[in-house]
């Protein structure tokens, strides 16, 4: 193996295994959850890979909320998340994912988790950019609402690009490229529209309590403050699955057992950040192939 | 049928009844948003290139290709005519398909001829070709100008520069992917 391959892998493991010291240190259970599963989330843009009559995890959320349900307060998981047809630079179909949840806390303790769990991995606080730029990580880290964000960057406004249909177009080439550049930055208040699996803003239902967090143009994380309302949770999964079927794939059972438990699930925030991307990061690689010991197509 | 997931570097696809090959490919999913495919392509018919961003459930033709072995026979105006080596079919290829490639291309020469739906649209060369020197300003012995290199004409009118010791009527191997030359042939 190449001198620069293997100091990746060494990189990699000690950032797991920092990342792991961290959340076991701030008094966090860590949990394993099963990766096959019945039911995931229905998510018109996130293809569950089928494994027998069941399949693959997307992402551990179901099951971890769950777990908040069942009376754990803080968790989280490093775990293997599967998705069909994401494969770039920057995606692998089988991903690792850093998942946490707090019961009885919203999206604003998760930002103060990443901009501490970020210094615990790089306790300098300095990191380079992949042009060599300088980045630092002293926080707080700055916020910016995606409305802003189309605004400084974008040659349209969120308003236009929703109605036509270029959300995501725009954000991925216009925008993402330039955020965190030089510091982290939270990109918060989305849309209502894509709120996923988050809660609308109490104060101003046109966005949802969801952000993410992005460094050197690379989108890291992705919090919010958990829905935990099962009818309107019921909702969305029957719309999305509407989305699913349009897009024509099968959609898929309901999970069932995950709304049930929601009944019961106290307030609660959770996050999603993919650690092959925090590896990227650290050590410089501008291609995902690079921070894994092999790659789909190597198989 | 390809779906934009088969997308990747080098895929030949037909769009707008023209034969593309991606020379280009970004792969970005913001958020929890929809997959997009982010491609320049180039036109391999009229080099013309082309951006185009497709989303997960858009679908496209295979750009029907074949590559045949074919030999070149003459040229006669613009036209060249080649053979094909297995069925000794004997096709015109206009000069504008051809492009540089008739700098190099001799009388009973191999090469691989690309056809669109059975309508040729290009030609590879070998690498290299070896041609004949019919035009070269003799080594002026004592020449003290230090240039390493001087201008002779090949078989095929082609002009390029060589070293100086190169004569006229000698061989000489050329790369046809830069028109360079590359050594001199014992004939």
């Amino acid at each position: 193996m190449k001198p620069q391959r293997l100091s990746v892998l060494r990189q990699r493991a000690a950032l797991i295994q920092a990342a792991r010291s961290f959340f076991i240190g701030q008094g966090f259970l860590e949990v394993e959850t099963p990766i096959r599963i019945p039911a995931p989330a229905p998510e018109a843009h996130i293809e569950p890979e089928p494994s027998g009559l069941w399949f693959l995890q997307t992402s551990p959320e179901l099951c971890m909320k769950r777990l908040l349900a069942a009376g754990c307060d803080k968790i989280f998981q490093v775990c293997k998340c599967f998705r069909r047809n994401e494969r770039g630079d920057r995606h692998l179909p089988e991903l690792t994912m850093l998942e946490w949840y707090r019961a009885g806390a919203d999206y604003r303790a998760l930002m103060a988790d990443c901009e501490a769990l970020l210094l615990a991995l790089c306790p300098g606080g300095r990191l380079r950019g992949a042009d060599g730029q300088r980045l630092d990580l002293a926080p707080p880290w700055p916020r910016l609402t995606v409305s802003q964000a189309f605004a400084r960057h974008a040659s349209l406004s969120l308003d236009q690009a929703l109605a036509e249909g270029r959300f995501e177009e725009v954000m991925a080439f216009e925008i993402e490229p330039f955020l965190g550049r030089a510091t982290p930055l939270f990109l918060c208040d989305y849309p209502a529209s894509q709120a996923s699996l988050a809660r609308l803003d109490p104060d101003c239902p046109q966005v949802a309590q969801r952000f993410e967090f992005y460094l050197d143009g690379l989108e890291l994380a992705n919090g919010f403050s958990e829905l935990v309302d099962a009818v309107e949770q019921r909702r969305r999964f029957v719309e999305e699955r509407e989305r699913i079927v349009a897009l024509g794939r099968p959609p898929g059972p309901l999970p069932e057992p995950f709304l049930a438990d929601l009944e019961r699930m106290p307030p609660a925030a959770g996050i999603a950040l993919g650690l092959d991307r925090l590896v990227m990061l650290f050590t410089g690689s501008r291609n995902i192939d690079q921070v894994v010991a092999f790659t789909p197509e190597s198989l | 049928m390809y779906t934009a997931a088969d997308l990747r570097k080098g895929l030949k696809l037909e769009i707008d009844g023209y034969p593309y090959i991606v020379t280009e490919f970004q792969f970005a999913k913001p958020g929890k948003g929809q997959a997009l495919y982010r491609t320049k392509m180039r036109n391999m018919v009229n080099g013309n290139m082309l951006e185009r961003t497709f989303r997960s459930n858009d679908k496209f033709e295979k750009a029907d290709l074949e590559e045949r072995p074919m030999q070149y026979l003459y040229s006669q105006g613009d036209d060249f005519i080649f053979m094909d080596t297995q069925n000794y079919e004997q096709m015109t290829i206009a000069r504008d398909h051809l492009g540089e490639n008739t700098s190099y291309m001799t009388d009973n020469m191999e090469v691989q001829v690309l056809l669109f739906r059975g309508a040729p649209i290009g030609v590879t060369l070998p690498i290299t070709v070896t041609l004949r020197v019919i035009k070269a300003d003799p080594w002026a012995k004592g020449d003290t100008s230090g240039s390493d290199s001087k201008p002779v004409t090949v078989e095929t009118g082609y002009e390029l520069q060589v070293p100086p010791f190169v004569d006229e009527g000698e061989l000489i191997q050329i790369d046809t992917r830069t028109g360079e030359y590359m050594t001199r042939v014992k004939g």
